[in-house]
């Protein structure tokens, strides 16, 4: 899989995979897939479109980048929504209740965040060094009881108010606000997105520069290997939880203190689970997950156009699954066709060092082999 | 074989009905339907109000509205045209408006939300609307409050309404909200004059603050009409946790709690987890009240129409059908400050001829809602 075309075409080819079935899709329904993908595409430079998609991105880039962190570990944290969510709620109370001058105001409200969502992912971390409880049980039970206590919290006797019809916690004062970079009509780009960039880059040295980062992905790709090699596994599985709960923590922060300066219970839910399907996409390289981030923002954003040609715009839920569900496939495919093409070079070269014909009679019979398992 | 098994189903069922009913013939009826406690006389009822002087109608000149320069563009929350509920109810006052005054049919635009999409999407779709020049535009749902007042100020020739919020500091959005605790009120005495049992439910879908006044509405009116009743309350999830008005299974629990808890006849409101509702109602020979809509004639609860005695009322055609109508004639200031019953946009219904013996009675306390004489908060008690 080291070869760049090992790494770029399975996305691609799933992509291509999952626009074909988009396309039989809507010929079957009756729809025009031609107006829909046009509509699709002039719909970037309508208004704030490409703003919010660089802005989407920005959010999933987080939580794909929590969720890879668990990967790198072979741990599955899908509590990232419970993690982002209660993360969220809990900087929108102290940043409303805290009065600092403007920048400390917005550190302390980060750094909350952080802090909150970490700790929520430390019960998971905790169950499983202890007690062998698995994490993809016990996060997606934290994540039910997260929308529990977000309930409990928003509660208007407790730290929510009133808007309307609507239940929200209290403005967070504008001290605290992260500016953006206005673009007039085209939006607003959050400040936050470059803080994004950095801890993408940050990411990237830390697994492939640092010996932390070694020892993640050695305890992830073989655990008694690494166990062999020194490292505390248990504390590996507790550091990468807590990693993964801190990021997550800031999924919420570029909406949060870049737009709407309040969590209400209307704010968007599931980005935790998009996470999932984005660090998939990007293989949990930093590259790759911004890249993933930035597509299916750019489906979500403009899927808004397809109503105004007519095309039912679940027709783009549709393509981020089979676009998921391809790329794993391809990306399997991608691996064995390599592994043949390797095998076949070796044996190549056995036979040419005098081998003999044996090797060369063996060699399309394991690949045979390879490709029907 | 779905259908079999559906087939299946309801005979069972309809066994079950009959033998219950010949049971309770066999002992000389008088006993409670679930078997609970109070003897089968129901609550001691309050007196029936005064009906005060007719309130006065406030007429509507038939004026002939032309509408074939309108444009008018609906952003709906999720479910969209089809959910045979609150967006249904706002496309019916559009299709009205439409045949009435002459709106051409590509002037007409619907949209409709994601699950769990963010503020921005919310923005871009009124944006949109609003820049291919409809007017008016109207968020069908409070989750667009928000998204309301940051782009109604960019179109400030525009006027957009939103249907169950009030956006501040935004002259050009029209709020359309209801007083559903009024005719909440009335289906709870309703509920109150139909208990054998002197026990009432109420569920709701999410703990949220407009369902509360569902809930409000409701106590007041059994308490109103009986003033010793019991009320059962229950709510399917927590605020911020919407699949509350999404789960019938939920809903059915929560019904068949309160039907052994003895309570006889249950109110929802809670979407389309209410068809769960009227299943337990069905099968624990107990009584239910619909909502929003006239649920008694939804097709797709025929199976459960005959436990349905009446439902509360929530016009959001009405109010829809109006907004577009003031607007045609550019007279957005006449509109109600509130759809309540003294505009007939809110209401019970009496389809299936269920609550015509005590229509008197409730027409007198609709006349005293009407003149003030009760005045119904929209907040539970604690």
């Amino acid at each position: 899989m080291g070869t760049l075309r090992g790494r770029l075409l399975p996305p691609v080819l799933a992509i291509a995979f999952s626009a074909l079935l988009c396309t039989v899709t809507l010929m079957v329904s009756g729809a025009n897939p031609a107006s829909g993908i046009a509509a699709m595409v002039t719909q970037v430079g309508e208004g704030s479109v490409a703003v919010d998609i660089v802005n989407s991105a920005a959010v999933y880039y987080l939580a794909a980048l929590a969720v890879a962190i668990g990967f790198q570990m072979n741990l599955f944290n899908i509590g990232v929504e419970g993690q982002f969510r209660v993360a969220a709620v809990t900087a929108a109370i102290v940043g409303a209740a805290i009065d600092l001058p403007a920048g400390l105001h917005a550190v302390v409200v980060i750094l909350t965040a952080a802090v909150t969502g970490a700790l929520y992912a430390a019960i998971p971390a905790l169950l499983k060094i202890t007690r062998n409880v698995h994490e993809v049980i016990s996060s997606i039970m934290l994540n039910a009881i997260a929308a529990g206590v977000i309930a409990l919290l928003i509660r208007e006797d407790m730290f929510g108010e009133l808007r309307g019809s609507n239940i929200g916690t209290h403005t967070i004062p504008e001290s605290g606000w992260v500016g953006g970079i206005g673009f007039g009509d085209r939006g607003t780009l959050f400040g936050l997105v470059f803080l994004v960039l950095v801890i993408g880059v940050g990411y990237w040295v830390m697994m492939n520069r640092t010996r932390f980062g070694f020892e993640l992905r050695a305890s992830g790709e073989s655990p008694t290997a690494a166990a062999a090699g020194g490292v505390n596994a248990r504390r590996m599985i507790l550091v990468a939880m807590l990693m993964s709960g801190a990021v997550a923590g800031l999924v919420a922060m570029p909406e949060l203190l870049g737009r709407d300066h309040t969590y209400l219970i209307t704010s968007p839910a599931g980005y935790g689970f998009t996470g999932i399907a984005i660090a998939l996409l990007g293989r949990n390289h930093p590259g790759g997950i911004a890249l993933g981030a930035l597509l299916w923002a750019f489906l979500d954003k403009s899927s808004l156009a397809l109503d105004n040609v007519g095309v039912p715009k679940e027709i783009v839920t549709i393509m981020q699954g089979s676009i998921v569900l391809s790329v794993v496939i391809a990306y399997e495919v991608v691996r064995r066709v390599e592994l043949r093409a390797e095998r076949r070079r070796v044996g190549r070269q056995l036979g040419a060092n005098g081998g003999g014909t044996g090797n060369g009679g063996a060699t399309p019979a394991a690949a045979t082999a390879g490709g029907a398992s | 074989m779905r259908r079999m098994r559906g087939v299946a189903l309801t005979a069972i069922a309809l066994t079950g009905a009959l033998s219950l009913v010949g049971c309770a013939k066999d002992t000389g009826g008088g006993k409670s339907p679930s078997g609970g406690t109070a003897a089968g006389q129901g609550c001691k009822l309050s007196p029936k109000p005064d009906v005060p002087a007719t309130a006065a109608t406030s007429s509507t000149t038939p004026e002939k509205v032309d509408g074939s320069a309108l444009k008018v563009g609906l952003a709906f929350d999720i479910g969209g045209r089809g959910d045979a509920s609150f967006n249904d109810a706002a496309v019916s006052g559009l299709d009205r408006a439409r045949a009435e005054f002459g709106i051409k049919p590509e002037n007409v635009k619907e949209v409709t939300a994601s699950p769990n999409e963010d503020e921005a999407a919310k923005q871009t779709r009124l944006r949109q609307l609003a820049q291919d020049g409809f007017n008016p535009v109207i968020g069908v749902g409070f989750a667009y409050a928000e998204a309301l007042k940051a782009v109604a100020p960019q179109f400030p020739n525009t006027r957009f309404a939103i249907v169950d919020a009030t956006v501040e500091g935004a002259p050009n959005v029209t709020p359309l909200v209801f007083a559903e605790e009024q005719a909440s009120f009335l289906v709870g005495v309703a509920a109150a004059y139909k208990s054998k049992t002197c026990r009432v439910g109420f569920v709701g879908g999410v703990e949220t603050p407009l369902i509360q006044k569902f809930e409000a509405g409701f106590v007041q009116g059994a308490k109103a009409a009986a003033p010793d009743i019991k009320i059962e309350k229950k709510y399917l999830t927590r605020a911020g946790d919407f699949t509350g008005f999404q789960d019938p299974e939920k809903g059915n629990q929560a019904a068949r709690g309160q039907i052994d808890a003895g309570a006889d006849v249950l109110y929802h409101a809670a979407g389309a987890s209410g068809k769960g509702v009227f299943s337990a109602a069905k099968s624990g020979n107990a009584l239910a009240i619909g909502v929003d809509s006239d649920q008694a004639k939804q097709p797709n609860l025929a199976d459960v129409k005959d436990v349905i005695i009446t439902s509360m009322l929530k016009r959001v055609d009405v109010a829809v059908f109006d907004l577009v109508r003031a607007v045609a004639r550019n007279e957005v200031a006449t509109l109600p400050k509130t759809f309540d019953l003294k505009v007939d946009a809110v209401g019970y219904s009496t389809t299936g001829g269920k609550v015509d013996d005590i229509k008197d009675v409730l027409d007198a306390y609709k006349a005293q809602i009407v003149t003030e004489k009760i005045k119904v908060s929209d907040k539970p008690g604690k």
